[in-house]
């Protein structure tokens, strides 16, 4: 396995992607907006004094940072399908095929292609989101409440491992639709059980704190650790140019 | 000859999707530095034997060795892929990038250094004309210049094997004729061709040998032999008036098959040269006034029609 080559291949997408309008949009602009908008939903209403407490708050911010969770599953979507499913409609899949690269270096330069321009992107939306609050929550608390465990966990495991969900079951889904658009709505579908979890949290049925998000993060291991199977039977050279319609 | 010599070696190779058999028992071999013409109506499976030859697909069964190594190896594959060139039916450009950067992409990937990708991308882009447009996205050029892109990027690690899948199916005929120009000079340098196509007259300007394909390989050789394959020689004699006498002169010499109308004759003959001044003897005999004699030699476009249908 050459690294370099897949890197070669996700350095490519990246230069793909620099020219598509759409994908700089969603994966730049979205984060950033989120980061900005829900300190200013927190500062608007949460702190002013109304009686809210500590718990109350911490409870608040998690289920905000959550939000950044279903953002890397939904981001990596938009740029997984269009990452494969452009290939294979521009036809540029067999000449990539036809060159000296395994199967699983390709699936590797196509991995990082769809997973690191959101997950950075998250990164940075996290940062601003956390650097915000800790201004606007200083004074009250009297201490910076970012960065703490949760939103060490989300960092680490949480959104990287939703993030690697998502290119998977993008990599499955670009074997069968032949739309970018297509493939881009049904992936979207993945942020339903996602939604699921912050509403729990928010209802009050599970917490969102750090046990939550180890259980969540263990689960999704094990998924993605199935969807990773799935998805290296689904890239094969053979598959690809055969079946793949 | 010797057997190291022989690039493509292909024997009894088979494909079937499902229950669709698109290639059917094939066995034929391309030496070094030959241009081989594969030729054959849609459908007739031309792409599946190039794909099962790049190591694209797998085969169902037989045999397959390119400069030695086994196409169902799946360490001989990555050494087939560095070692050929493909040109694949669709080009499959990076529409946004620029061509140099299309190009650039594939000299990583085919693990060429940057001395070596920056001076073949220059000498190709430069050999078919497009090294002013180097910088333009991809998406923005013809079909025609698409395609040279797509030849140049198949070239750009100095394979010893190109496939060409129908290269001069879009160009106009003075790209297609640069195309083919281009493939001469491949040839000059010892490169082995394998040339998917449709075009009869493409096939025989530029192939040492042509492999007739419908499924099954309905025959291969030298464009001569094939021609030759067709039907033996003949003679076409143009008189000012056929009649009877002339025709019982020519009975006489027990000659294979006559056709006439028109007033003109054509002739199964076996030996042209011997056989000619004969026949054409009998006709004056019978006091023929011949105006014109021919011979009829079959095209190659006889030859393929023969095979596949
Ligand atoms: N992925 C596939 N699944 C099923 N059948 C296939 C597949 N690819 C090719 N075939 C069938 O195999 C046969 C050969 O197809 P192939 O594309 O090799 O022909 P070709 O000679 O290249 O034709 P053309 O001149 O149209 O390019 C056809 O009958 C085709 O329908
Ligand atoms: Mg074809």
């Amino acid at each position: 396995m050459k690294l370099w080559k897949s890197w070669v291949i996700a350095s490519k997408d990246f230069s793909v992607f620099r020219k598509k309008k759409s994908v700089i949009y969603s994966v730049i602009l979205i984060p950033l907006l989120m980061s900005i908008f829900l300190p200013f939903i927190i500062g608007s209403a949460g702190m002013k004094g109304s009686g809210v407490t500590i718990a109350e708050f911490a409870s608040l911010l998690n289920s905000f940072s959550f939000f950044f969770v279903i953002l890397a599953a939904s981001l990596t979507t938009v740029i997984a399908s269009y990452s494969l499913i452009g290939e294979k409609i521009e036809k540029s899949i067999e000449p990539l095929l036809a060159t000296p690269t395994t199967d699983k270096e390709i699936l590797l330069g196509k991995s990082f292609a769809a997973f690191l321009p959101p997950i950075l992107s998250i990164y940075i939306g996290l940062g601003i989101f956390m650097v915000l609050i800790d201004k606007m929550t200083y004074n009250t608390l009297g201490y910076f409440y970012y960065p703490n465990w949760n939103i060490a966990i989300i960092i680490v495991l949480v959104a990287p491992l939703a993030s690697i969900l998502s290119v998977e079951l993008g990599v499955i889904l670009s074997s069968r639709v032949n739309d970018v658009r297509a493939a881009q709505q049904l992936g979207q579908l993945i942020i339903i059980p996602f939604f699921g979890i912050y509403i729990l949290g928010e209802i009050g049925y599970i917490s969102l704190g750090i046990n939550s998000m180890l259980v969540i993060s263990a689960i999704m291991l094990v998924v993605d650790i199935f969807l990773f199977y799935i998805s290296t039977i689904t890239f094969r050279r053979e598959e690809i140019l055969t079946k793949w319609k | 000859m010797r057997v190291d010599e022989i690039m493509i070696d292909v024997e009894n190779l088979s494909k079937k999707f499902g229950d669709v058999t698109a290639v059917d028992e094939v066995t034929f071999h391309v030496n070094e530095g030959e241009v081989f013409g594969f030729l054959g109506p849609n459908g007739a499976g031309k792409t599946t034997t190039v794909r099962m030859l790049s190591c694209l697909i797998s085969k169902t069964s037989g045999d397959a060795r390119i400069a030695g190594y086994d196409i169902n190896n799946t360490d001989d594959s990555l050494k087939i892929r560095k070692l050929i060139g493909l040109v694949p039916d669709n080009v499959g450009l990076y529409e946004e990038l620029s061509a140099y950067k299309n190009l650039d992409f594939y000299g990583k990937l085919y693990e060429c250094n940057k001395i070596q990708r920056e001076e073949n991308i220059e000498h190709f882009l430069r050999m078919l004309g497009l090294w002013e447009k180097r910088d333009v996205a991809a998406g923005a050029f013809s079909k025609g210049m698409k395609q040279k892109i797509a030849i140049a990027r198949a070239l750009i690690h100095e394979p010893e094997i190109l496939f060409l899948d129908e290269p001069t199916v879009n160009l106009d005929p003075e790209s297609s004729k640069m195309v083919r120009d281009f493939i001469m000079e491949l040839k000059k340098e010892k490169k082995t061709i394998f040339l998917n196509t449709h075009n009869l007259d493409e096939a025989q300007k530029i192939c040492d040998k042509i492999g007739i394909l419908n499924t099954k390989l309905m025959a291969t050789g030298t464009p001569e032999e094939l021609e030759g394959s067709v039907w033996g020689n003949k003679t076409v004699i143009q008189l000012e008036k056929v009649n009877d006498m002339i025709l019982d002169e020519l009975n006489k010499l027990s000659l294979k098959k006559i056709i006439y109308d028109n007033n003109k004759l054509t002739i199964d003959v076996v030996n042209p040269k011997k056989e000619n001044p004969i026949i054409v003897a009998a006709i004056v005999r019978a006091g023929g006034q011949v105006q014109y004699v021919t011979e009829l030699s079959p095209t190659l476009e006889d030859a393929y029609l023969k095979f596949v249908r």
